[in-house]
């Protein structure tokens, strides 16, 4: 185990909460403002740590210990991504299911969080944020399962760094096919717009937000740090995909990689400023077009 | 190349399993329409002759544009709501579609072509064309639906006919792609008419005729 | 000539739907059905060149059903001129089942086109131009059953259409499949889809593409021929189409599609399949009769009981066609005479429902006072149909049976009588009831000879084959069915 495996986590954990800030400069550039700070994320984060949280009397210990432990099962799943042809930290066969089960959990806390303060609010953003998942889960799962299929290994440290240019060139469809499918699972995961609206302020239109409204203090630190990481995760995962490129050392191969996963961070910001958020029965339509995507990724690599 | 257009027919056909929108899956249709009149252009390897070149500039114009030309008029005339209103819903027509190109996969596998395919998924890809447009046609209410099932089909066999064959009689052609803009013009007529006597576009209320 | 004969109805048609003119209406059918009819006989006394470098060719087969063909359009072209329906019907009034010719030059256009696509069905040596002539005929005839313009003829319409539509393009990947088949043969791809060198070379051919392509094109064709789980459109298009039109949709029409059948179980044959196609094809025959048979029974419309005949008799020929044989020659003959008796009943159900103005099997009484010649007629045709002795079609239903019994299939055999037997009783009712018991009002209704010569001129056809065999006819019965590899 090199230096490198120790590194791309801590490259992960330490950028993560600069992601949505490039995302949030892409589309106050788009809107022709001039945008929150880069790092405004880690003030935030700063800040919240450093206050106390006030617990309703009508929560349960579920309530204080969610977030905590999602933030957990993300930073796990974290060990799990390989990043610019650097293995992972933890690897194991089939560990691209983990994965997806990692985020599951975590999502499974917020959700237990969200129902135990019994606010309508919060109950109904949990039912909201459940369907998606669940829609958008069969095409994350069947992407990677043709990703796994082209490189026929089953584990992300594995599949990943092996994937090249060459077999883009052999079966560019079915890559480009998975590929917009992950695309429209990051989106849909990360609460990004034609989903939900991270910036709504309207309770009744909230997914994810409403499911947060009752934490604070470091409680929300936690829930915030653990949404920019698995953006972080995905759009690693997608800039393994996009960016296969190898150029012999692994600090350059790591560098070109963030500097990949910040181009995601790009696109998920014009698409944020090109599109309006889409009425519950298209997002349907629109997941369910995602795992038809990858479903048929995977035929194609099948054969 | 040809695996590219065939998997756009794929996706075509998916689309065309999950679309709400009547003017939509038009679209969806002449666009199918288009990428398999381009079809005979790259499945022959040898220089392209006239015949070729009359045969996709055909195939483009009456499956890409005059067919749904004049379907989108059959709709513009008799002024239908334009959602579709399936029998089976959109997501249990899509994983049907994924069971379907499944099935057509492991068909093709099963069948192959004696004298050695182009492209290893023009079997499949025709098939699942062919078993798109009979779902279209069962599970749909609207006569149009019914027409684009019926087009979607012709073109699974239409496939199957310019990826198998090099040569094909071009007398038959042009009657094959005849027979089919005058059903689909005969079609069109009695949609209006469907329209006209029963004030909606739907055929599962036609069952007066039974026994 | 072959050309001849299939341009000059087409051209007649053209002119029709151009010029609109109703004097031109009225004589040009007859004027060309008469004609066609001469050419018919003409070619039968010296057979005509082939034309289209080998594409058409009148072999026995397509002679043979090209004269069927004509003499009941002839019959229909009478008919349609002198059939008196000329009163607008009550709109958007089901029960009021009456016909009229608000559109006569595109009806009688689309006769006359229906007519040219079918003597290019009988002619095409070709499989695609077949193909491309079968669907024609489709095309021609979906105008005529939506001549009322009523929302039940509508809906058959539609059934028609769309049902014979899908089934033909199936028919059409069969022909892709057989032309896969073909191109094993010597490595290279064969691009002749002439019959007679498809033929020559079938014995090469892939075995399961040869397979796949013979179900294809037996549900396709068998779907126009209405063959019994493809037969739903049949009784409704029947049944909705306008008197003139109904004789020669189940008199000529079937025909047509009966070639299309034949031809891909002469491949078959020809591939050393034939016992295959011969399992297919008797299978859907027996099916045909059941359902038939099933439906036949308490049936409560007469056009539709005559459909569902239909149905029964397509599935005897596909039964004779099936055992092969003695079988094959008795399926041909009767195609000939179900055509002639068929059309025949249709004709005289064209007068009652002009008479009575319905087509409820109960509200029609006392056929045999009220209209004396139909009635016998009705009753003439209907032992004609069920295949009682002094008819052809007991000729043709006892060689089929005999060929069974000689193969010693005894469940064939059995199941054949005992589904005969069904149907004769299932349809002996209706008849009987129908041209019996007192007749309600005026005693007696005029109709024009122009409406009775037409069944009366084909039964005596029908009662004539059962009689009389003409050797000329019998000779090329005999080479049909040898091409199917029979005899």
């Amino acid at each position: 185990m090199s230096v490198a495996t120790f590194i791309v986590p801590l490259v992960g954990w330490l950028l993560a909460p600069l992601l949505p800030g490039v995302i949030n400069r892409v589309k106050a550039k788009f809107a022709g403002r001039r945008g929150q700070p880069l790092f405004q994320l880690y003030f935030d984060l700063w800040k919240l740590l450093r206050k106390g949280a006030v617990y309703s009397h009508t929560v349960s210990w579920i309530f204080w210990t969610a977030p905590s432990a999602g933030c957990a099962a993300i930073l796990t799943a974290s060990l799990l991504m390989p990043l610019g042809g650097t293995p992972a930290l933890l690897a194991l066969p089939g560990d691209i299911i983990l994965f997806a089960g990692l985020l599951g959990l975590a999502r499974f806390f917020t959700v237990l969080a969200a129902l135990d303060t019994g606010s309508s609010f919060e109950g109904m953003g949990s039912s909201r944020e459940v369907f998606i998942a669940a829609l958008a889960e069969p095409a994350l799962l069947l992407s990677l399962a043709a990703i796994a299929r082209k490189i026929t290994q089953y584990s992300l440290s594995e599949i990943l760094p092996a994937l090249s240019l060459w077999d883009w060139l052999q079966s560019t469809p079915a890559l480009a096919l998975a590929t917009a499918a992950l695309f429209i699972v990051l989106l849909a995961e990360n609460c990004r717009i034609p989903v939900d609206d991270p910036t709504t302020h309207l309770e009744l239109t909230m997914i994810h937000e409403a499911m947060v409204l009752d934490h604070g203090g470091p409680d929300l630190a936690f829930i915030l740090y653990s949404a920019s990481l698995k953006l972080w995760l995905m759009g690693s995962l997608l800039a393994s995909l996009l960016v296969p490129v190898h150029a012999g050392h692994w600090a350059l191969d790591l560098a070109i990689a963030i500097v990949g996963v910040f181009g995601v961070g790009v696109i998920v910001g014009v698409v944020e400023s090109c599109l309006a958020r889409l009425r519950m029965p298209i997002i349907l339509q629109l997941l369910v077009g995602a795992s038809t995507m990858a479903a048929v990724a995977l035929i194609l690599l099948l054969r | 190349m040809i695996d590219l257009l065939l998997i756009l027919v794929v996706l075509t056909n998916l689309k065309l399993l999950g679309a709400s929108r009547l003017g939509a899956s038009i679209r969806t249709v002449a666009a199918q329409g288009v990428v398999l009149g381009l079809l005979p252009l790259v499945t022959h390897p040898h220089p392209l002759s006239i015949r070729i070149l009359e045969l996709a500039a055909g195939s483009v114009i009456i499956k890409g544009f005059l067919i749904p030309g004049l379907l989108f008029r059959a709709v513009r005339e008799v002024d239908v709501s334009r959602e579709i209103e399936p029998l089976v819903g959109y997501i249990t027509s899509l994983l049907f579609g994924l069971a379907a190109l499944g099935l057509s996969v492991w068909f093709g596998a099963k069948l192959p072509l004696p004298m050695g395919a182009l492209s290893s998924w023009l079997v499949p890809v025709s098939f699942f064309c062919i078993i798109s447009g009979f779902f279209l046609i069962v599970a749909r209410k609207r006569a149009v639906t019914q027409v684009l099932g019926f087009l979607v089909l012709e073109n699974g066999i239409y496939t199957f006919g310019v990826g198998a064959m090099q040569e094909v009689s071009p007398l038959v052609e042009a009657g094959v792609l005849l027979d089919v803009l005058v059903a689909v013009f005969i079609m069109g007529i009695i949609i209006f008419h469907i329209s006209r006597e029963f004030e909606h576009i739907e055929t599962d209320r036609l069952s007066t005729l039974k026994d | 000539m072959i050309l001849t004969l299939i341009l000059m109805p087409v051209v007649a048609a053209i002119a029709l739907f151009a010029s609109r003119s109703r004097a031109a209406s009225r004589v040009l059918p007859l004027g060309c059905a008469l004609a066609h009819l001469a050419l018919s006989v003409a070619c039968w006394r010296q057979a005509p060149a082939p034309a289209l470098g080998g594409w058409l060719v009148l072999d026995p087969i397509g002679k043979l059903f090209l004269l069927v063909i004509s003499v009941v359009f002839f019959m229909g072209a009478i008919y349609a001129a002198g059939f008196p329906g000329t009163q607008a019907p009550p709109r958007n009034d089901p029960s009021a089942a009456s016909d009229s010719f608000q559109s006569e030059p595109i009806f009688n256009g689309c006769l006359l086109m229906l007519l040219g696509t079918m003597t290019l069905v009988t002619a095409s040596q070709h499989l695609g131009l077949l193909w491309v002539a079968i669907e024609g005929t489709t095309l021609a005839s979906t105008p005529l059953i939506y001549l009322r313009r009523d929302s039940r003829s509508l809906e058959a319409t539609w059934k028609y259409l769309l049902i014979c539509s899908v089934g033909i393009a199936l028919a059409l990947l069969g022909n892709f499949f057989l032309e896969v088949a073909a191109a094993k043969a010597d490595g290279v791809p064969n691009h002749s889809m002439v019959l007679s060198e498809v033929l020559s070379g079938a014995a090469h051919f892939d075995k399961t593409w040869v397979k796949a392509a013979f179900i294809l094109l037996l549900i396709g064709y068998g779907t126009k021929m209405g063959l019994a789980p493809m037969h739903t459109w049949l009784p409704d298009a029947y049944s909705e189409s306008p008197s003139p039109a109904a004789p020669l949709l189940s008199g000529a029409l079937i025909n047509c599609a009966f070639i299309g059948v034949l031809r891909a179980q002469q491949v078959c044959a020809a591939a050393g399949l034939a016992p295959f196609g011969e399992e297919a094809i008797l299978a859907l025959g027996l099916l045909s009769m059941a359902v038939a048979a099933v439906f036949i029974l308490g049936q409560t419309d007469y056009k539709r009981l005559l459909a569902y005949s239909s149905v029964e008799n397509v599935g005897i020929m596909a039964v004779g066609l099936g055992l092969g044989g003695a079988g094959a020659f008795g399926s041909l003959l009767h195609a000939v005479n179900h055509s002639f008796a068929k059309a025949m009943l249709f004709f005289i159900a064209g007068n009652l429902l002009f008479v009575y103005q319905t087509r409820a099997i109960a509200q029609v009484r006392g056929l045999l006072h009220r209209l004396p010649f139909s009635g016998v007629l009705w009753l003439t045709g209907f032992l004609a149909i069920t295949g009682t002795p002094p008819f052809g079609t007991f000729v043709s239903e006892f060689s089929i049976l005999k060929s069974a019994v000689d193969q010693g299939r005894l469940w064939v055999a059995a199941m054949f009588l005992g589904l005969l037997g069904v149907i004769f009783i299932g349809m002996a009712t209706a008849f009987l009831g129908m041209a019996q018991g007192e007749a309600e009002k005026e005693t007696r209704t005029r109709l024009s000879w122009m409406n009775l010569a037409p069944p009366l001129g084909l039964g005596a056809l029908v009662l004539t084959l059962g009689l009389y065999l003409p050797p000329s006819l019998t000779q090329v019965l005999r080479s049909a069915a040898q091409s199917l590899g029979g005899l």
